[in-house]
């Protein structure tokens, strides 16, 4: 099943995929179904009581490795990233004028489902809820040396869309044979399959449930492939992963500044 | 991860600073164009730590996977409320396992489990005078092996916040690390099973925590 969490109507919803768009089913409106321009769609990500952990790999497909730097990495190059970085399906990503290189990352997102601590490549998968996709984005501009790849590249807020769906890990039985693409203004512009991972799904949960507890709604972007471009304010980029969903943002320029208090008459 | 009911503990992300003293920043300048680093940072140096690390008060640090020491960041955390605003101070032990690099950190360095020492309590910044000098200082067993103050950051925190908040507001609730001061070879202060450590400051709720060996077959 598909699942998502949208705005309709003035309150939050968790909706499940139907022919229509969506069905709603827990909120004030359970039981409507929609269309998909008819909502706003948050990152389909149950809410926590906890700060949320976003795991982000670098690296993790062989052929970016290759092109990027050097020899494939040894054990996962992975960093964090906020829960305000986050931003759901359709929504506007701001572009920072003066920055010449912002580029998309077309990744698949694992949600995880239950308290993962030691768990062995063989049960990696049976923690896992379920699957979505993320658009990384990544503004180069900043790239620094120190504690790379730093926030300032990766954790603006709201410019890691996520969604639109949460497909259950049941639905997925291979995460390592998924085709994923990006088009910018519909033109095809990366092609690639989670296949080419360097670390693959169950890897990547053995890896960090060594040394870390992996908790329920947590999160672990697991790298994107070559053919990363700019991108422009303006640009809608949908990054679509086979089987998961279609994820569109919009590049925007920052809203002019307003005052932070309204003048007096 | 529940005894603690009642503890406080980070209602949101909880971000760290690197280089943020003057004496760490000093030391390092000299190589800071040396491979791989290449320039001075010029954007605030970040890192993150998740809640799996989150150490209520009360609750030891158990070294697993054949770790035997730990080295300690004794740092200020700033917890922010609305608008941007520090709401309220929080003494915080960041553990890390001791690297030499700065360049590509590994999140097994710095994320274990129970890697961030909580005191009981958060103090609201209502309560407090002037903070803007505030040192805290760290023991080791009944040993002083530490004392950091505001007064030795290379930029005051508002410079700091302002920097930062240019290009990742803030949201209430999360928590801003000020960094800590090394010791004068630029290591951090190191624990090993056994050892219990302090960290202390006016005004505020200190920080206590025992660091345990690895349970039988666990290491």
């Amino acid at each position: 099943m598909k699942h998502a969490r949208v705005a309709y109507e003035g309150a939050i919803h968790d909706a499940v995929a139907h022919p229509d768009g969506l069905r709603l089913t827990h909120g004030p409106h359970a039981g409507r179904c929609v269309s998909e321009d008819a909502v706003v769609w948050l990152p389909p990500l149950r809410p926590l009581a906890r700060p949320r952990t976003i795991l982000a790999l670098g690296l993790n497909y062989a052929e970016r490795a290759s092109t990027l730097e050097f020899k494939a990495p040894e054990e996962p190059l992975a960093f964090m990233k906020g829960e305000s970085s986050l931003i759901g399906h359709r929504a506007h990503t701001v572009r920072p004028p003066a920055v010449k290189n912002m580029h998309y990352e077309c990744e698949l997102a694992v949600i995880i489902g239950q308290p993962a601590r030691r768990v062995p490549r063989a049960r990696a998968l049976s923690v896992v809820d379920g699957y979505t996709v993320a658009n990384d984005y990544a503004i180069r501009d900043d790239l620094e040396n120190w504690y790379r790849p730093n926030l300032k590249v990766k954790n603006r807020p709201g410019a890691t869309p996520i969604g639109p769906w949460r497909v259950d890990a049941a639905d997925v039985p291979d995460p390592s044979a998924l085709r994923l693409h990006t088009t910018v203004n519909g033109q095809r512009t990366q092609s690639g399959s989670t296949a080419d991972m360097i670390f693959d799904v169950p890897s990547l949960i053995e890896y960090f449930s060594h040394f870390m507890t992996l908790l329920p709604g947590d999160v672990i972007l697991t790298g994107t492939p070559d053919g990363v471009i700019n991108c422009v304010a303006g640009d809608v980029i949908v990054t679509t992963i086979e089987g998961i969903g279609a994820l569109q943002n919009t590049l925007v320029a920052p809203p002019a500044p307003t005052p932070s208090t309204s003048p007096t008459p | 991860m529940n005894q603690a009911l009642g503890h406080w503990q980070p209602a949101g992300t909880v971000y760290g600073g690197l280089l943020t003293f003057s004496r760490e920043w000093d030391l390092w300048a000299p190589r800071m164009q040396d491979k791989p680093y290449l320039a001075p940072p010029r954007a605030p140096v970040l890192y993150i730590k998740s809640a799996n690390t989150f150490s209520p008060a009360g609750q030891s640090l158990r070294l697993e996977d054949g770790l035997t020491e730990v080295a300690l960041c004794a740092t200020l955390g700033l917890v922010m409320g609305e608008e941007g605003q520090v709401q309220a101070l929080a003494l915080l032990a960041d553990w890390m396992v001791p690297h030499a690099s700065y360049f590509r950190p590994a999140v097994r360095w710095r994320c274990r489990d129970g890697f961030l020492g909580l005191p009981a309590q958060a103090t609201p910044v209502a309560h407090l005078g002037d903070w803007s000098a505030l040192s805290w200082q760290v023991w080791r067993n009944d040993e002083l092996v530490q004392t950091s103050s505001l007064a030795q950051l290379r930029e005051p925190v508002s410079k700091r916040l302002a920097d930062l908040q240019a290009f990742m507001p803030l949201q209430p609730g999360e928590v801003l690390m000020v960094g800590s001061d090394c010791l004068p070879d630029g290591t951090r202060p190191l624990f090993g099973p056994g050892d219990r450590v302090r960290i202390s400051a006016p005004g505020l709720v200190s920080v206590e925590q025992g660091i345990e060996p690895a349970k039988e077959g666990m290491a």
